[in-house]
């Protein structure tokens, strides 16, 4: 059952993965990725991350992206025009070559000692997340607030109109 | 048949999902697409972060992966506004025309 | 393998059953919106097909059903297809995790009022909500249309301002029930109408948030800017007809549902009764449906037009029998929780038909306005004292 889910949704992860490379129009990429994160929640999920899963959709998939979409929207960019293809040609198999290698040693550097089992990691809830973030990990946490805003300002800086 | 999945895969997902970010990134020419395909890394590491918390039965990773989650979406509201000023400045999303310090 | 297979078989049933209630109540939701606006503008509303138009949903599935199906030239197909789809998928998903009653006895089977009881179940539900953005949005973008676009753009722009103040509003009763699960959310505020969330829990403040801010998640009026059909035609579905319309429709009428639902189980007690039953709560229903029944029977009595003289007290009667059966104590145990939740839940459906029928609709600017300048702050501020009463009484 673990391996059969697993199996469908990395299929399906990396099957958008490549379709947010080779898609020459911008919104069918910020799509597919919407299918890869949402399967990597999946995962998440298989893992034992209640809580990422769930952050994961609402965050990324459900904010930052449909803040794409939005610019993508907003701008109206078009397919890319210039023709950039050519680059599958050599770029395809030595990808594929990259990726068997990396898969091969990753496969060497990790033996399966460990079996990933649904529910064979249960500390991933909202409370132990919650616990961990505002004892161990508060000054990060503090930290990224502050960066939060810093990010607002230069959002806003950036994206303001020109007052002459 | 096998009842659990070996902790490698998620690994080598993850792997994957980082190389066909790294390749979008080199060889798109949309901005906004570089852009996506730095999420598309983002996440890949995430996978990696939380399955590592698995293998270790620590919280930490998750809480990794949340902070990650955070400075992308400081990220993506900096670098859309960015996106938007270039836009306005030059009518262009290609990055190979955005080449010069002035107009 | 026993315990699967009956696990299966009964999370099956569950979605069938609530799958067929709920697309009855989709149908009759918008039946019983166009007869209150009509009464809130003195006029019958829906009279033709039927008595009292009580046929005219099922007209209106029929007219949609049979009318053509028309894909413009123009449009990005795939993402012009996927958009409805998407819509009504995840308007119906977040339904999955909404407890609509206790634990119940059903023959040897014990089992809960609810798809599933998750320990993120609020989180599922904003999950679920803030995907359904894509479908809007998308639909607007792939109908090739500028005035869909302006009102997918739209859409998507009040969506993600909107959320902020939702989930603002959503923590500040979670802080006080200290839990995620919507079952244990519902537990923790039993007793009597003290103990919701929006009078024991002071979060009053965070309800009329909540309400504000589903309004404009759902798009309905008086933030209906995505489809002011004055200046947009008809917004974000300008381009799509028959079925597929009609998924748009049943999408932003589930979601309104599900919000309602929400504002129930979060602070109003979800299926609790506003006083215990040895107060005589358990007689509430079948008094209201009784005093109904008695109503129309005098009115059938004294009727002025004919065919009154039939429908009045046959309606009469149906409510004697339903009267009858809220006093029938083998049923009480999963119907009284049933008609708590349905009649808070009802309530706020009511409210939102209501102001569709009073307000106007708000300014672009001022929508924005309003989130960024009045709401997020408010929301936050309440937050902030919520959380500090909590921890002050914790000690």
């Amino acid at each position: 059952m673990d391996v059969i889910l697993f199996l469908i949704f990395a299929l399906i992860a990396v099957v958008c993965a490549i379709n947010v490379v080779v898609q020459t129009h911008p919104i069918s990429s910020a799509l597919s990725l919407v299918g890869v994160m949402g399967s990597l929640a999946i995962l998440y999920l298989l893992l034992g991350a209640e809580f990422i899963a769930a952050a994961q959709v609402i965050v990324y998939a459900g904010a930052i992206m449909v803040l794409f979409v939005f610019v993508i929207m907003l701008l109206n960019a078009g397919a890319e025009t210039k023709k950039g293809r050519s680059y599958l040609i050599p770029g395809a198999p030595l990808l594929v070559v990259f990726l068997g290698l990396t898969a091969y040693y990753v496969q060497r550097l990790f033996p399966a000692n460990t079996m990933v089992t649904f529910g064979g990691f249960t500390k991933g809830g909202p409370r132990e997340i919650g616990e961990a973030l505002f004892t161990t990990y508060l000054l990060p946490f503090e930290v990224t607030s502050v960066l939060i805003l810093v990010a607002i300002v230069g959002a806003i800086v950036l994206a303001r109109k020109e007052i002459e | 048949m096998m009842t659990a999945v070996p902790i490698s895969w998620f690994l080598t997902l993850s792997a994957i999902l980082f190389a066909l970010g790294v390749a979008g990134f080199l060889f798109r020419r949309n901005i906004i697409t570089v852009f996506m395909s730095i999420e598309l890394m983002l996440n890949a590491v995430n996978l990696s972060f939380v399955t590592f918390s698995y293998q270790h039965k620590e919280v930490a990773g998750h809480l990794f992966t949340f902070f990650v989650m955070v400075v992308a979406a400081a990220e993506a509201a900096v670098g859309l506004a960015i996106i938007l000023t270039v836009f306005k400045n030059r009518s262009t999303l290609n990055i190979d025309d955005v080449n010069s310090m002035k107009n | 393998m026993e315990l699967l297979d009956s696990f299966i078989v009964i999370s099956l049933i569950k979605a069938a059953v609530i799958f067929g209630v709920l697309m009855t109540t989709l149908a009759y939701l918008q039946w019983v919106e166009r007869k209150v606006i009509a009464h809130v503008q003195v006029r019958p509303g829906p009279y033709r097909v039927g008595p009292h138009g009580l046929l005219q949903p099922l007209a209106d599935v029929i007219k949609l059903i049979t009318k053509e199906d028309l894909v413009p030239p123009y449009v990005n197909k795939l993402p012009y297809l996927a958009a409805p789809f998407l819509a009504i998928t995840m308007a119906l998903l977040s339904i999955s995790v909404i407890p609509f009653g206790p634990e119940i006895t059903v023959g040897p089977v014990k089992t809960f009022m609810q798809m599933t009881d998750l320990n993120i179940g609020v989180l599922f539900i904003l999950a679920a909500s803030s995907m359904g953005v894509y479908g809007i949005a998308l639909a607007g973008w792939a109908s090739n249309n500028k005035y869909s676009l302006i009102g997918g753009l739209r859409s998507s722009a009040q969506m993600i301002s909107y959320e902020l103040p939702m989930s603002l509003a959503i923590a500040a009763p979670l802080l006080i029930s200290n839990t995620l699960s919507l079952r244990n959310l519902v537990e923790a505020q039993s007793g009597s109408i003290l103990n919701w969330n929006i009078l024991g829990g002071g979060q009053i403040v965070s309800f009329i948030i909540f309400i504000i801010a589903a309004f404009a998640e759902t798009n309905r009026v008086p933030f209906d800017l995505p489809e002011a059909e004055n200046e947009l035609v008809a917004g974000f579905h300008t381009e799509y007809s028959s079925m597929k319309f009609a998924s748009f429709f049943m999408a932003e009428y589930a979601n309104m549902i599900t919000v309602s639902a929400m504002a129930t189980l979060l602070f109003l007690g979800g299926w609790k009764a506003p006083w215990s039953a040895e107060y005589g709560s358990s007689l509430v229903p079948a008094a209201i449906f009784g005093i109904a029944a008695a109503v129309l029977f005098y009115h059938g009595a004294n009727a002025h037009r004919k065919r009154d003289k039939l429908t009045f007290p046959a309606f009469g009667a149906i409510f004697v029998v339903i009267a009858a059966i809220f006093l029938l104590p083998m049923v009480q145990g999963w119907l009284l929780p049933l008609f708590w939740f349905s009649a808070k839940t009802g309530g706020i459906l009511f409210l939102f038909m209501w102001i569709r029928a009073t307000l106007p609709r708000f300014r672009y600017d001022q929508l924005m306005g309003f989130t960024w300048k009045f709401l997020f702050p408010v929301a936050m501020l309440n937050l902030l004292v919520t959380a500090f009463l909590v921890a002050w009484f914790a000690k």
